[in-house]
């Protein structure tokens, strides 16, 4: 049977996921450049190893207001069209292996910012897993606009 | 497989510089028909694509390039004259060749690019020499038979996927020349190797006996030291160069750290070695960005070719003059304004230069000349585009601007010539009476502007009617590392780019301080008003005081202003990191670097910031008059721009001032009695309020002249004043009626005894007829 890998993460107690092979890496870092006037979906930049990195606050593109910058956060780096960009989430989870028979659309009930991100549910156990499109969830100028 | 791959793109990326090579040729050879060195290096060049191409087995190719060396040869053996015909022909097979190119390069085989109407074509042109050719011989039946063999010329250029093969003077000719063997010997060898002979020239001299050992090994030495130049440069892979560049970028921060933490702990031997670590980076870094610096030429060396397909395809006579073709830019840079400037070459040729008989009309010569011009400027590289053309319209374009509701008529007249002709660089704006399918499209100038802005540069136009039109873009030397200012602001740190820093300024509240003009932070440098951009308001963070901050006076897009920041840290080198276009547009921001300290800095995009401060200005302005209207409306006293005229104070109403300016004394100019100066496609009267009042008194310093322009419909004047002072409130107390002539009045403002000036005296001063169009109507009912 067919399955896919999910790196798994928690923004506001849910527990998103998407596809292995979009991350680079997951790390913490707590030096964030503030771009003033910048999207607050993505007003923060860092330093990965010499490269300039946007950081896509999850909480915002989600609806939720952004957050709280103080202390270490953890990103997710996704590799992107070229240029990664970092996912900022609460916590990280473990990359699970799915089979493609616990997947399910999104529920009709889910609506909002996150129902366009979320192109699956994955059932685990004891918790619901929803699959977000990397393409979509950093991009800034659709929660904006 | 891999080897072949790699033999194919060796092959496309000689062949590109081959066929880059031939169009300049040829477009030379058109000017001289009669250089047979010209002939002979194409006629190799074209030799060795066919060669490459017939055992790379692209067949079509080979057939097309072997159409091509036929009537070259016919050419290069007097067979057939060189005409502007044949030249075309020979330009479309060139074309025929790069489509294939392009063809093998995306696909890997020759595609369905058809290659038979070029082949045609260059039939039917030989065919047309031959009879040429065969009437010239009925004439004169001895000359210029087609064997007349010219065999030194004749190399073997066999499929060399080496191009250092063709810079080598051929062996035959180095043995003719050294008399070591006959040049009918030579010939008859060059014959044999085309029919399929694979030996070398030499080895066939040799072995038939025509040459002697020794003059041969003589003749083959005389070819190494070319080759040993040519040996000694390599192609890298710019994507390895620019891996490199980043690196190195890495390495000075890594240094920049090492060096603070060695200072720190303070061990002699340490410094010393940071020290030197630091040297032997630097010289790596600038050595790093000397390999991505190229001539200019590189991208020069195409236009030749467009300029005259396009001159010709408009009856048009065009020379093309290159100056400075050797300047050096960054590579990246190259291939960034590669577009933009052939994008103004053809518009140059198009609408720049008239046609023959436009030209003889006005005086000028038939041939127009477009002249490209590249010089370091500053920092910079700047690079023109001029034509002798008839030069830009501006009273169409402002024309234009308003019809496509870029601008209102009513700011027409007080607009700089030079401000109305950069109109054309908006999306949508072309003035071309029709268009072509070369421009007028309107889309074009703007692309120009926005990808030159993209690397860092600056576009701008001036134009003389009747002269011809120059256009000019400023470039950085390089993307990637940049001299900067660090800046504080708040709590972050923000990168100021150098070029645009003119000075610094430190306020300390006491002897230097900012003043506010109705709101407009100001500071009076040197006696002149600049105005400031606070960069915490810019960038929407919490305002900070007025003492103990810095003022970086910045110049760009031909503004000067002033950047209040908290604190100057110091100059570094940093390197430019693009930023995503996302934030990009947020307009502030040119791109990022990476600081000592390792966090990201944000580089401040100057020329944004300068128009913001000029946005600013002039809504200030906007509601300056309509508080001043606001306030005449309710009867509480009018708002007053007080000036200083010689040791007097005179105050003009603030709602009958249009503009302040700032002339360069030069540019006054006399016209009768009068003094003017061309104002913004105008002429505008001059009057001096010293002269006028009686104020006679020292000259004020200075090259340039402070004046206040009152408008009026189509019609402007303006008012010469020693400086501007300050805008004041008119409490309306202690007034006293005029004594003098043109003044109404006495007031005193801000606890100093001001004189309120007679603004319609003295606009009549200047204008005598100002008045005349608008009160046609109240000179009818007095009379």
């Amino acid at each position: 049977m067919a399955s896919r890998q999910f790196a798994t993460f928690e923004v506001a107690n849910q527990l998103f996921g998407v596809e292995v092979h979009t991350v680079q890496e997951v790390l913490s870092y707590n030096e964030y450049t503030p771009v003033p006037l910048a999207p607050p979906a993505v007003s923060r930049l860092f330093n990965l190893r010499g490269q300039v990195i946007a950081a896509v606050d999850l909480r915002v593109q989600l609806g939720l207001p952004p957050k709280a910058t103080e202390g270490p956060v953890m990103n997710v780096i996704l590799r992107g069209d070229g240029d990664p960009v970092s996912l900022v989430v609460d916590r990280i989870g473990e990359v699970v292996d799915l089979d493609d028979d616990t997947f399910e659309h999104p529920p009709d009930t889910l609506s909002g910012p996150t129902r366009e991100l979320v192109v699956g549910t994955f059932k685990l156990d004891g918790r619901l897993m929803l699959a977000l499109d990397a393409t979509l969830v950093v991009d800034t100028s659709r929660a904006t606009t | 497989m891999e080897d072949l791959g790699e033999i194919v793109g060796e092959f496309l990326l000689e062949s590109h510089e081959n066929l880059d090579q031939i169009d300049r040729d040829l477009v030379q050879l058109e000017q001289d028909p009669h250089s047979r060195d010209l002939i002979s290096r194409i006629f190799r060049a074209i030799h060795t694509i066919k060669g490459t191409s017939g055992f790379l087995a692209f067949g079509r190719l080979e057939k097309l390039a072997h159409a091509g060396e036929s009537l070259l040869s016919k050419l290069r053996d007097g067979a057939q004259p060189v005409t502007p015909a044949t030249i075309t022909t020979l330009l479309a097979t060139i074309d025929g060749v790069r489509s294939l190119l392009a063809a093998i390069e995306e696909t890997g085989n020759e595609g369905d690019v058809d290659v038979d109407a070029a082949i045609a074509q260059v039939n039917a042109q030989m065919k047309a020499g031959e009879a040429g050719a065969a009437a010239e011989a009925a004439s004169a039946p001895v000359a210029a038979a087609p064997e007349t063999p010219e065999p030194l010329e004749e190399v073997p250029a066999r499929p060399a996927p080496n191009p250092v093969e063709n810079q080598r003077r051929p062996i035959g000719e180095i043995l003719v020349e050294s008399g070591g063997v006959q040049a009918q010997d030579v010939g008859s060898a060059l014959a044999q190797q085309i029919e399929g002979d694979e030996r070398k020239l030499g080895t066939i001299l040799l072995e038939e006996g025509k040459a002697q050992p020794a003059a041969v090994s003589e003749a083959l030495q005389a070819q190494t030291p070319k080759r040993s130049i040519a040996d000694s440069a390599i192609r890298v892979d710019v994507d390895l160069l620019d891996t490199l560049l980043n690196m190195v970028g890495e390495l000075v921060l890594a240094r920049n750290q090492l060096v603070r933490g060695v200072m720190e702990i303070g061990d002699a031997t340490l410094v010393r070695s940071a020290q030197r670590l630091g040297m032997i980076t630097s010289e790596l870094q600038e050595g790093i960005m000397k390999t991505r610096m190229q001539p200019i030429e590189h991208i020069w060396s195409k236009l030749p070719r467009v300029v005259r397909d396009l001159s010709n395809s408009m009856d048009k006579k065009v020379q093309l003059v290159m100056e400075g073709k050797e300047t050096e830019l960054d590579r990246s840079l190259l291939e960034a304004v590669k577009d933009p400037l052939t994008h103004l070459v053809r518009n140059a040729v198009d609408h720049g230069i008239e046609s023959p008989d436009q030209r003889t009309a006005a005086g000028k010569t038939p041939e127009g000349t477009l002249t490209l011009r590249a010089y370091h400027e500053g920092g910079h590289v700047a690079v023109e585009v001029a034509d002798d053309g008839a030069g830009l319209n501006v009273d169409r374009i402002a024309q234009k601007a308003v019809e496509n509701g870029l601008l209102r008529p009513d700011q027409i007249p007080m607009m700089d010539r030079r401000d109305i002709m950069a109109m054309v660089f908006q999306p949508g704006f072309s003035t071309a009476a029709k268009v072509t399918n070369v421009s007028g499209r309107g889309v074009g100038m703007d692309v120009v502007k926005t990808n030159i802005e993209n690397i860092g540069g600056a576009v701008s136009v001036d134009s003389t009617p009747g002269k011809g039109t120059v256009w000019r873009l400023t470039i950085p030397l390089t993307l990637a590392i940049i001299q900067a200012l660090t800046v504080d602001c708040g709590d972050q740190r923000y990168v100021v780019p150098q070029v645009a820093v003119l000075e610094l300024v430190f306020i300390d509240g006491q002897s230097t301080k900012i003043e506010y003009a109705s709101g407009a932070p100001v500071y009076r440098l040197r006696g002149k008003l600049l105005p400031l951009v606070r960069l915490d308001r810019a960038l929407g963070l919490d305002v900070g005081g007025d003492h103990g901050v810095y003022i970086m006076v910045l110049q760009a897009d031909g503004r000067r202003f002033g950047l209040v920041v908290d604190r100057v840290l110091n100059t570094e080198e940093v390197v430019v990191k693009a930023l995503n276009s996302r934030f990009k547009d947020i307009g502030l921001y040119a791109g990022a670097t990476i600081l000592g300290d390792g966090k990201v800095g944000l580089i401040l995009d100057v020329s944004s910031l300068a128009r913001r401060s000029h946005l600013a200005v002039d809504s200030e302005r906007g509601n300056i008059a309509a508080a001043a209207r606001a306030s005449e409306g309710s009867g509480t006293g009018e708002r007053l721009l007080v000036t200083a005229v010689g040791e007097r104070r005179v105050a003009i109403p603030l709602d009958t001032v249009t503009r302040l300016e700032e002339f360069p004394r030069e540019r006054i100019e006399h016209a009768g009695s009068r003094e003017v100066v061309q104002y913004r496609g105008q002429i505008l009267p001059l009057v001096r309020l010293s002269h006028l009042l009686g104020a006679y008194g020292e000259e004020p310093e200075g090259d340039t002249v402070s004046v206040v322009v009152y408008s009026e419909g189509a019609r402007s004047v303006a008012l010469v004043v020693d400086r501007i002072v300050d805008i004041a409130e008119n409490s309306r107390t202690a007034r006293r009626d005029a004594e003098e002539d043109g003044l109404v009045g006495t007031a005193v403002i801000q606890q100093r005894v001001t004189e309120l000036l007679d603004v319609r005296r003295a606009i009549l001063a200047a204008d005598p007829n100002f008045y005349a169009d608008l009160e046609t109507d109240d000179l009818l009912v007095e009379a």
